[in-house]
């Protein structure tokens, strides 16, 4: 039975009273017309309402906080840096000549959605595996080529994600755990490959890619040494960058790190003119690195038994996946939803493909969506007001595990980066993962339509969540 | 007839105002008939029942917001839906104007973020979300005011338990009122400060007495709900017991007054057991029971809600009953002087009472005044089981309902707010030629319906036109600085015919009595 009042419950009485209210809204208002301190909460149902399986994580729940901690600690202490670039065919592990890696969860050709269909014809003529966009299909839809997902090989790519043999990418080494993730460069906005197009203009800039850009950046990245990838990306962050949607600021940090090292290691000026020109041009430079950076630091958090932290979110344009640091490499999928998005002249929603690419790696690092109130000048996408950053931001700090120690928001008194999505929070405060993105026409060859925003659907984080628990 | 439905995929929205929504959208040119609700089984069932099912709502989940209407042809219907979307975009926008900068939170902890030092939580989620959401305020080490019912009772031992552990306070589940601080939280009146402290196990109960002692010209310390289930066995008093020690430790507490139905016989004894512990004077109404403590001498007793706020008023100023005595005697003769006129103009017919209540607490209390003036009482919740009504609608001899019961309030607001279900009630009893006196509550405050008036008076004319010689009775649970304002719902009411009482207990003393005089002058009865 009750023991005696203590004084900490006396306190109660003595001091200002300040209500949290969840549900009627009515009651906060009557409270502040009364001059009594309130705040309203947004409360959201659990998405899962299995008793016996919250009973589960119940119990568990110590281990799962321990566990959850340390993925944090990986995630947090894992240090990216660029350390080279080489052909895929030579860094990706289990890459092959007939492999195409593409973005999100594994699909089948015959699944494919319009864009990464495009992407994949782009590949094999790029590769002159197919002479044109007929014989590109025929083969794909043989069963000769190999599809298989970018994060099953330690790589990330934006949009459709397509990674061929042949194909420079970066090297990314996380020098605290000794892994390694890749991506490609960067083509630049318009009818690029990612977003579906393969018109002869977009595998001539392949091409130029691979010929002139890549070996003057390789060369540039050897003189360097390493290129530290999480300085740029905190300074990007403090200047305005998301380093999902808006990576002008990243862009123009990694040139000024990389200039002198091209200029010097190139032999002819020219070129080295035009690979720089290519990176000032295109503000999406950096997009690749921040997502190779962020797959190397969430890679690190792989593999820890009772961890519900979110290793892994990726869409294919079909499905949206999720992956747990506890739950192996398993893949939880839903149907991915179309973006509310600001479209370009001529282009609605009705033209817009369903959520696509890998580059939800970066809101699953606390970045993108995530740490979107730090960057006000792209606000339009959020409703067009700061406050409506601030509030995506701050919902998140309700699903994640933690703070980032590093990512910091300038507008929140410098307050970390909410990081390291916790599946479990995310089902129970039915609060889902808010993702910036790109908008690829649902047709292939057409390219980029608009870029905007949207909730991750709730089907992965639930089926995450119980599979997660029915295995405790 | 047109039934047009839309669903809103995963938005969340709290019943209580998808109601206010539905009944706003009800007036819409056209409209029939709608509802607003989360697309849960039993939500889906009650709009399979109300005849507005689509076959649309098959495709709609637990997550989903659905809005159907039934309306005249298809334009209005159209219409309504869109109304409806504009309802609910309107309400999220006044929520944010209403919170802190701007801005609601995102989630308890962002909360206690915001409001730096929170110490109180009031939580009014469906029943089926609250107990998680009152494990996590727990959690945040924050007192809880439990607004929602249906939750389990294994549910509320839980939560209690785990708050005496942590020293804090679940006030409910099903807790519809406190005062802390002098703050109102959740449908509380505005009362004065003052020194008598409260812990009440019933929400109407702990409203009439606060303001009953406020209307005296004293105030209130700090008023506890504990939520009617809390002096049940299983939860043997966990929360009654705490409130009591807070307020025999608290300093600007000089006397206690504690309201409830009876308690199971081993929590009342381990309830007076603390209470002989108390250096405080403490009043106890028992309703329906009765409680004695040997060996504490100013342990007093009350039968009424009304005599419990008037000895404690007068105890805690005077330190003695002499005045509040007087007042129930000033109160008495002024009753029995408004009786007799009323008494004589009825007809032979008329015999009955019917009292038709939004306070369940003031349905107990009618009974316990009513069945020593004119005998039994039927209900839909009776003392004595023998007379329980066979059909809560159907009213026979003297009958009193509780409108608040869940069978009155499955999908529709709560008739403190929703006058709309007792008017219908009230106008089809005055036209019954053997009701002599329809007994009311009218229950002010904060959450409860903004314009009663407004609300009733056009029920009340027309119930005096279908039968001209009724008596209508009613008290008015309230302050002069309620947003109401008692006053002016008083003279409203008086203004329209209406007696009104300064207390449930002295409305139903007239009921009574009128009824009574009438049989004794051999009219009737």
């Amino acid at each position: 039975m009750a023991e005696d009042i203590k004084e900490e419950f006396m306190k109660l009485f003595e001091s200002e009273l300040k209500v949290i209210n969840i549900g009627l809204e009515s009651f906060t208002n009557s409270l502040a017309d009364k001059g009594v301190k309130a705040v309203q909460v947004e409360f959201k149902p659990p998405l899962s309402a299995d008793p016996e399986l919250s009973r589960k994580i119940r119990i568990n729940s110590p281990k799962i906080a321990a566990a959850n901690k340390k993925a944090l600690d990986r995630i947090l202490s894992s240090k990216p840096a660029l350390v080279g670039l080489d052909k895929a065919i030579n860094v990706i592990p289990g890459m092959k000549k007939d492999l195409i890696l593409h973005a999100g969860p594994s699909v089948k050709w015959a699944n494919m959605c319009g864009p990464m269909r495009g992407a994949v014809i782009g590949a094999l003529i790029y590769e002159s595996l197919a002479g044109n966009e007929t014989e590109a299909e025929k083969l794909a839809a043989s069963g000769k080529i190999k599809f298989s997902p970018c994060h099953e090989h330690c790589a990330v790519g934006p949009m459709a994600g397509i990674i061929s043999a042949s194909m420079p990418v970066f090297i990314v080494k996380n020098e605290e755990y000794g892994n390694y993730a890749y991506a490609t460069m960067n083509e630049g906005l318009g009818k690029v490959l990612r977003y579906g197009a393969y018109s002869p203009e977009v595998i001539e800039r392949l091409k130029w890619m691979e010929a002139v850009m890549y070996p003057a950046l390789k060369r540039a990245v050897e003189r360097l040494g390493r290129i530290d990838l999480k300085a740029i990306t905190a300074q990007a962050l403090h200047m305005g960058d998301e380093v999902h949607n808006r990576n002008r600021a990243g862009t123009s940090l990694f040139y000024r790190a990389i200039a002198p090292a091209v200029i010097t290691t190139t032999p002819n000026s020219e070129q080295a003119a035009a690979v720089l020109e290519f990176i000032n041009k295109n503000d999406h430079s950096f997009l690749n690195l921040s997502m190779a950076l962020s797959k190397v630091c969430l890679d690190a958090a792989r593999g820890i038994r009772y961890s519900t932290v979110v290793v892994v979110m990726a869409r294919n344009g079909t499905e949206f996946g999720v992956q747990l640091s506890g739950a192996g490499d398993k893949w939880f999928t839903g149907p991915s939803p179309v973006p509310d998005a600001l479209f370009f002249a001529g282009y609605t929603k009705a033209d817009a493909n369903p959520d696509i690419g890998d580059s939800a790696i970066t809101e699953t690092n606390g970045l993108g969506g995530f740490a979107i109130a730090a960057a006000p000048a792209i606000v339009q996408f959020v409703g067009g007001l700061v406050a409506d950053a601030v509030n995506y931001t701050m919902a998140m700090y309700e699903i994640t595990a933690g703070e980032n120690n590093v990512y910091q928001i300038p507008y929140l008194n410098f307050r970390g980066t909410p990081t390291g999505i916790d599946v479990i929070k995310v089902v129970e405060k039915g609060i889902l993962p808010f993702i910036d993105t790109g908008v690829a026409h649902k047709k292939p060859g057409v390219g980029q339509v608009g870029a905007g925003v949207l909730s991750a659907p709730a089907e992965p984080f639930v089926k995450a969540f119980e599979y997660f628990a029915r295995n405790l | 007839m047109f039934i047009k439905s839309t669903i809103i995929k995963g938005a969340y929205h709290d019943s209580v105002s998808l109601m206010r929504i539905a009944r706003e959208l009800n007036t819409a040119g056209g409209v029939i008939d709608s509802a607003i609700v989360m697309a849960t089984k039993e939500n889906k069932g009650i709009v399979r029942t109300s005849g507005l099912y689509n076959p649309e709502l098959d495709k709609a989940g637990d997550n989903d917001l659905v809005i159907t209407v039934k309306a005249k042809d298809s334009k209005s219907a159209d219409a309504a839906l869109e109304k409806a979307a504009e309802l609910l975009s309107r309400k999220v926008k006044s929520a944010q104007g209403a919170a802190l900068g701007g801005v609601n939170a995102k989630g308890i902890a962002n909360a206690v973020e915001m409001l730096g030092g929170a110490n109180m939580s009031v939580i009014s989620v469906a029943g089926r979300f609250a107990g998680k959401v009152a494990a996590d305020c727990l959690e945040q080490g924050l007192h809880v005011l439990l607004f929602s019912d249906n939750i389990s009772l294994e549910t509320e031992l839980a939560l209690k338990k785990s708050a005496l552990k942590k020293d804090l306070l679940v006030m409910g589940p099903d807790c519809g009122t406190a005062i802390i601080n002098g703050a109102p939280l959740a449908f509380a009146n505005s009362v004065n400060k003052g020194s008598i402290g409260i812990v009440a196990a019933s929400g109407t109960g702990l409203q009439e007495v606060s303001t009953l002692i406020s209307n005296e010209g004293s105030g209130v310390s700090q008023a506890i709900g504990t939520g009617s289930r809390d002096v049940k066995k299983e939860i043997g008093g966990i929360t009654f017991i705490q409130g009591l020690k807070a307020l025999a430790e608290d300093k600007n507490t000089s006397l206690i007054l504690i309201i409830s139905k009876p308690p199971h016989p081993e929590v009342l004894s381990r309830i007076l057991r603390e209470v002989k512990k108390i250096h405080k004077p403490v009043v106890s109404i028992m309703l329906g029971g009765e409680a004695t403590l040997p060996g504490k001498d100013d342990f007093y007793c009350a039968h009424t809600l009304e005599e419990a706020a008037l000895k404690a008023v007068y105890l805690a100023k005077e330190g003695n009953m002499r005045k509040a005595k007087e007042r129930l005697f000033d109160i008495n003769t002024e009753v029995e002087k408004m009786a007799v006129p009323a008494a004589k103009n009825k007809t032979e017919k008329q015999k009955y009472i019917r009292g038709l209540f939004s306070g369940g607490t003031f349905v107990s209390e009618a009974q316990i005044v009513l069945n020593a003036i004119v005998g039994p009482l039927w209900s839909n919740t009776p003392l004595d089981k023998k007379y329980k009504l066979a059909n809560s609608l159907k009213l026979k001899e003297h009958s009193v309902i509780d409108m608040g019961e869940d069978e009155f309030t499955v999908g529709r607001p709560h008739p403190m707010i929703d006058f709309s279900l007792r008017n219908k009630l009230i106008l089809s009893e005055a036209e019954n030629s053997e009701t002599a006196v329809i007994l009311l509550d009218v229950v002010l405050g904060y959450g409860s319906n903004m314009r009663p008036l407004e609300d009733i008076l056009p029920t009340i004319r027309a119930a005096f036109n279908a039968n001209a010689p009724i008596s209508i009775v009613a008290s008015v649970t309230g302050t002069e600085t309620d947003p109401q304002v008692r006053s002016k719902v008083v003279e409203g009411l008086r203004a329209a015919g209406v007696m009104v009482m300064p207390s449930n207990a002295s409305a139903c003393r007239l009921a009574g009595e009128i009824v009574r005089i009438m049989a004794n002058n051999g009219r009737g009865y």
